[in-house]
């Protein structure tokens, strides 16, 4: 397991590389103009300008290698700098949006906070539902509860978030006034009073999209508990008398885990990309909204870091989820 | 002495409660959404209009328009004239003074070393300035005294009022920029998200296209102002979701640019918790037709001069397009308030102009089907009509957005009844106007029949403006696709108009030349105008002292903003 | 072995026509199909004409299901959408479910093309949609539109687009699944009595990664119809005239307080739809797994 985790390590190096230039040559190739967003009444000889000074004017490989080394050398060496005080950096030039004139990456972690309380909050919420929720549906197989929750999961995974974010937002915003329906991303929390307010703040968005979550991801319980509750060791179990709660919450509950796992981990990259319909509906302004916006206004050097962090968050978690898979299942061995 | 004390009395009291009512920061905080957030706060690097009027919260220009359109002096004294002599008589300076009570936020005074240093900020040639249409001609900028600035232009100015005037050109403080000239502009990211201003407000914290928080400048010129002590400006979310923190729950006072459909916009007035409010500048939404053929065979000489439109260039067919539309069913759908029917493409301001084309506002659809009998486009057996072999088919396309769609879908219909088919196509904002020459779908290269957006001029001077259309500045290949005649309109009789107008700087004059081009432009049917459309935003009920400006930016007079108690 | 694999298929019939959730749920799909497929010869009128004078009409006689902002018929709207939303739904979940299974399968079950292929499977999780959307349609548009036409052409890349962003989910999960299974005893002894690859995989491990994939299936028909919509909205699917749910979801939305009906009409032919597929699913996997003759019934 070690060895094959090392390998798998060694063997990532590579290929997000190979995903770096398959995004650089991808968003290259694009259409699209970072002048574009510039109302028509300037003109576009300034437009060509502005596009120079981006430094679109050099071939694509040579910014490309500009990229390269200002995302791992420059980051680091400035991370390093603002750890430790020491001056390494020096006047190295760190990876800057086109939109905003400023470091990506500090943009990035300003947005970290709001994205992790709520899209990575909704996620943990719709796991703590889901996977309750599809073992109870599986067990008692089209019993009313199985019923119903195929029902209601089935809707809210058909009802898109652009929908239901709004609906939520006429009925608790607008008509009760119970929640805001505008994140404030710069409130911090303080005292009991602070975190009412940002928890009151979050329930509609968090709302949303752990309904969405939930409803994924228990339709993959249910399907993988169904599968395991005739194998034959269930049978063995039950018996030899053991209870039944055991028998579900012991045995039958850890070898289904193993494909819910995988879902699961699979998902876990998706909450640093953000919900970018979620937020924009509430305003959260998180990742998923730099991320689109980023692509609308063809900031590239944004797109370009923000979709590689991705790529390596998703490439960790599938490690993840492998050897999560492997320790759940014995029997699989990576050869 | 009996009769002097209660005077004295009585104005010792006004003045108590003139100073009590009138402090700074009395009123408080005010919520300000801008549903496209702001990215940066110095408007040189910009452009972007969410940006520009972030910025002008901090910063401020040396004269700007009034929401009348009139142009009033802001951190200057006056606005130099040819009658004041502020402007030479040969129309080639021009000089300011500044007021002699500014002071940046930061203590220091404001001199005109600033004004001079921010000219040449913005004309560096490596800093790829977004502002540089302002300095258009502008040779020197040189400080005279300490108070007074004179910028002198390579040409004859009739309107010299480019430089310093409006939200996009304000003054930025030398002491702070001075190390971020040129190529290295976009490294000074401290000052770009927290620039040192004169106007009323100072940032505290930046978070680019999230939100802004500003307090009141300590040392903003009007010690009573402005009422607001705090200011949140956020952004994100779409114009619907706007329009329903300020309208329907109260969450925010200011929301900008609620492009709705009327219909929605008027059931979240209803709410009774703010109010809709619009204004007109020289926005016109058009259909701009291609007098050039651009067919897919073509290759490189797609919709060049090369080759002329084998439908389109029949100015009956033109006529009839523009004949067959309802432009008050389109404002009534498409902007309620925010829109006006209009026939000219300069709409504004009053003497510039023309009644001559108001015809066009009655729809007549017998009219244009006779009109195309006449020339001969007889309906074929589907129904188009054709003539010659060429069938009267039109590739209609635009940017992606939920009006222009409508807009599309509803003229699609009305050309129907004259027997012209309509294939419809909508392009991603960020791609159509984009002018990357590699782009097969930008509104520069126009491979399209016809295109739908919306254009004006800033400020109140159309000249750059009418002079888009001049042959020779329509995109082609040698050109690298770049050039504002989109319609590759080429008119001899045009291009004299145009020159004309250069040389005059008599204002009748020149209203008068700028009618005659914005006729000979509607009655060629080059372009076809459909709606002047204005701004319109919301602001709560209880925030007083709103002035919706169309040719500056909306938050103007924020200094002058008030709660209403 | 014809007669064997007939009487099998009868006896899997038998067993998906014995389940009630199934029939219902096939049942419902075919009316939905019906009514889409055939509505429109009932219902004549043009989805794309625009009358003025009678928008934002309610529920009438003359408009079933009321009017949109422009005058146009919602009920012919409807059925117009969901032609194209099923269209593009089904087949796009069925390139999404076929590339998903292949790759899950190749991966799982031969160890060599493990690491390839799971690689692959994170460029595509990596990719951001919507500047591929971009390029695809850049590279793509023009020679599609000549090859089959303006509709089909646009129908082709969106499927097509859907297909190859949506797969990644059904590959991991489906290799998953077969990593299991690959060392269960079944397959052991089957590898051992020198049974070929293919015969394994069609034979043991197909019919065992069923469910997954029928999951997949009914979240990605749902998941195809709001991409759809995503796209159609930011113009890089059908022309802006042309219905379809989502797009008249999407629509809709601003209107939710004013015409609430506009919305629910969209929303709940897509919800209706997507419960249907998941209770075919369910009972289509129930009647093809072999192991179903052991399930204890409750």
């Amino acid at each position: 397991m070690f060895h094959y985790t090392l390998r798998r390590l060694a063997f990532a190096i590579p290929t997000l590389l190979f995903i770096s230039v398959i995004l650089f040559l991808l968003l290259d190739l694009a259409p699209g103009d970072p002048t574009a967003s510039l109302p028509l009444t300037i003109p576009l000889e300034v437009r060509e300008k502005i596009r120079l000074s981006l430094g679109l004017g050099e071939p694509i490989h040579i910014r490309y290698a500009f990229w390269l080394k200002q995302f791992f050398v420059n980051e680091p060496l400035h991370l390093i700098s603002s750890l430790t005080g020491f001056d390494v950096s020096g006047e190295r030039l760190r990876v800057i949006s086109w939109q905003s004139r400023s470091p990506v990456v500090d943009i990035v972690l300003e947005r970290m906070p709001q994205t992790l309380w709520v899209v990575g909050l909704s996620y943990v919420v719709g796991i703590l539902i889901a996977v309750p929720v599809g073992i109870v549906s599986a067990w008692r197989s089209n019993g009313w509860f199985d019923q119903i929750g195929t029902f209601v999961s089935m809707v809210g995974f058909s009802v898109p978030t652009f929908f239901s974010g709004v609906l939520l937002i006429v009925i608790f915003s607008v008509h009760l006034g119970w929640f805001p329906s505008i994140y404030d991303t710069t409130h911090r929390v303080t005292d009991l009073g602070s975190f009412f307010h940002q928890i009151r703040q979050m329930v509609l968005p968090v709302s949303v999209l752990a309904l969405y979550n939930a409803a994924q991801i228990s339709r993959f319980m249910r399907a993988s508990t169904l599968d395991n509750l005739h194998l034959d060791y269930v049978r063995t179990a039950r018996a030899k008398g053991m209870p039944e709660r055991r028998v579900l919450l012991v045995h039958v509950l850890r070898n289904s885990l193993g494909p819910v796992v995988t879902v699961i981990a699979l998902g876990v990259p998706g909450i640093f990309g953000g919900a970018i319909i979620t937020e924009q509906v509430f305003k959260v302004n998180g990742l998923g909204h730099l991320l689109i916006t980023a692509i609308q206004a063809n900031d590239l050097p944004m797109v370009q870091t923000l979709t590689f962090i991705f790529a390596v968050l998703i490439i960790l978690f599938n490690l993840v989820a492998d050897l999560l898979l492997g320790i759940l299942d014995p029997r699989i061995r990576y050869g | 002495m009996n009769r002097i004390l209660p005077v004295i009395l009585a104005t010792a009291f006004i003045l108590a409660s003139a100073t009590a009512k009138a402090e700074r920061g009395r009123d408080g905080h005010v919520g300000i959404l801008y549903w496209q957030a702001p990215s940066i706060l110095n408007p040189y690097l910009s452009g972007g209009t969410k940006d520009l009027e972030a910025a002008s919260l901090i910063l401020e220009p040396l004269a700007r328009h009034d929401e009348n359109g009139t142009l009033v002096p802001w951190l200057a004294e006056g606005v130099p004239t040819v009658t004041n002599g502020g402007v030479s008589d040969d129309l080639t300076t021009i000089t300011w003074t500044l007021r002699d009570d500014l002071v940046w936020s930061d203590g220091s005074p404001v001199t005109s070393a600033d004004v001079v240093f921010t000219a040449n900020y913005c004309l560096d040639p490596a800093g790829g300035c977004s502002g540089l249409t302002q300095f258009n001609d502008v040779v020197d900028v040189e400080a005279v005294d300490e108070r007074i600035v004179r910028i002198t232009f390579g040409v004859a100015k009739p309107y010299p009022y480019g430089p310093f005037v409006g939200a996009n050109s304000p003054i930025l403080q030398k002491a702070q920029f001075a190390e971020c000239t040129g190529a290295r502009a976009p490294e000074c990211t401290d000052a770009n998200f927290n620039p040192i201003g004169t106007g009323p407000f100072r940032v505290v914290e930046f978070r680019s296209n999230d939100v802004i928080s500003l307090e009141a400048n300590p040392h903003y010129r009007d010690p009573s102002k402005p009422a607001f002590a705090t200011v949140t400006l956020k952004g994100g979310g779409d114009a619907a979701s706007a329009g329903r923190a300020v309208l329907e729950t109260g969450e925010f006072d200011y929301a900008w640019n609620l492009q709705l459909a009327p219909d929605v916009l008027e059931g979240m007035q209803d709410a009774g918790l703010g109010v809709v409010v619009s204004g007109f500048g020289t926005l016109v939404e058009r259909l701009i037709v291609n007098l050039t053929d651009p067919s897919p065979g073509l290759g490189d000489e797609r919709s060049t001069r090369t080759h002329p439109h084998p439908v389109l260039s029949d100015q009956a067919i033109r006529k009839a397009l523009s004949m067959a539309i309802d432009r008050e069913t389109l404002v009534e759908i498409g902007y309620g308030p925010a829109g006006r029917t209009t026939c000219n493409i300069v709409p504004a301001p009053a003497p510039y102009t023309s009644t001559a084309n108001d015809d066009c506002l009655v729809q007549d659809i017998d009219g244009a089907n006779r009109l195309l009998d006449e020339a001969g486009w007889l309906p074929g057996a589907d129904g188009i009509r054709q003539k010659d072999g060429a069938r009267l088919s039109i590739v209609y396309q635009t940017s992606t957005n939920a009006v222009r769609q409508d807009f599309q879908a509803l003229i699609k219909h009305w050309w129907s009844r004259i027997g012209v088919e309509t294939e419809l196509r909508n392009i991603d904002a960020s791609v159509f106007f984009g002018g990357d020459p590699g782009n097969p779908d930008t509104y520069l290269k126009f491979l399209a029949d016809i295109q739908m957006y919306a254009n004006g001029f800033d400020g109140t001077d159309p000249e750059p403006y009418l002079a888009s259309w001049r042959c020779g500045n329509e995109p082609r290949p040698d050109t690298q696709w770049q050039g504002q005649n989109i319609p590759r309109y080429c008119n001899a009789t045009y291009d004299a108009l145009v020159d004309e107008m250069a040389r005059t700087g008599e204002p009748d004059e020149r209203a008068r030349l700028g009618r005659m081009m914005n006729d000979m432009l509607m009655q060629d049917h080059v372009l076809i105008p459909l709606v002047h459309r204005g701004r319109v935003s919301a602001h709560s009920a209880s925030l007083g002292g709103v002035l919706l400006n169309t040719w500056d930016s909306e938050l103007w007079n924020v200094a002058d903003w008030y709660r209403i108690r | 072995m014809a007669d064997a694999g007939h009487s099998r298929r009868l006896e899997a019939w038998a067993r998906l026509a014995g389940q009630k959730s199934a029939v219902l749920g096939g049942g419902f799909f075919l009316v939905i199909l019906i009514v889409v497929l055939l509505g429109p010869f009932v219902w004549t009128l043009d989805p794309q004409l625009v009358d003025i004078r009678d928008r934002n009409a309610p529920m009438s006689l003359d408009h079933p299901l009321g009017t949109d902002q422009l005058g146009r018929d919602m009920l012919a709207r409807m059925m117009e959408g969901g032609r194209a939303s099923l269209a593009v739904g089904m087949a796009a979940m069925l390139l999404s479910l076929a590339i998903g299974g292949v790759v899950g399968v190749l991966a799982g079950f031969v160890r060599w093309l493990d690491g390839v292929l799971m690689r692959l499977t994170d460029l595509f999780l990596a990719l951001p949609l919507l500047p591929l959307v971009l390029v695809i349609i850049l590279l793509f548009r023009d020679t599609l539109r000549s090859l089959f036409g303006q509709e089909a052409g646009i129908f082709m890349m969106v499927v097509v687009v859907i297909g190859i962003t949506s797969w990644m989910q059904t590959a991991r999960v489906v290799r998953g699944e077969v990593l299991t299974l690959r060392e269960r005893e079944f397959v052991i002894a089957a590898r051992s009595v020198g049974t070929p690859p293919r015969r394994i995989v069609r034979r043991h491990i197909l019919p065992n990664v069923l469910s997954p994939m029928t999951v997949s299936a009914t979240l990605g028909i749902a998941n195809a119809i709001i991409t759809e919509s995503a796209l159609s909205f930011l113009g890089l699917g059908f022309p802006s005239d042309f219905a379809t749910w989502g797009r008249l979801l999407f629509d809709a939305t601003d209107y939710l307080q004013q015409y609430p009906g506009r919305v629910m009409w969209p929303g709940i032919a897509i919800s209706l739809t997507v419960l249907s597929v998941n209770y075919l699913g369910d009972g289509l996997r129930d009647s093809l797994d072999p192991r179903i003759s052991h399930r204890a019934r409750r």
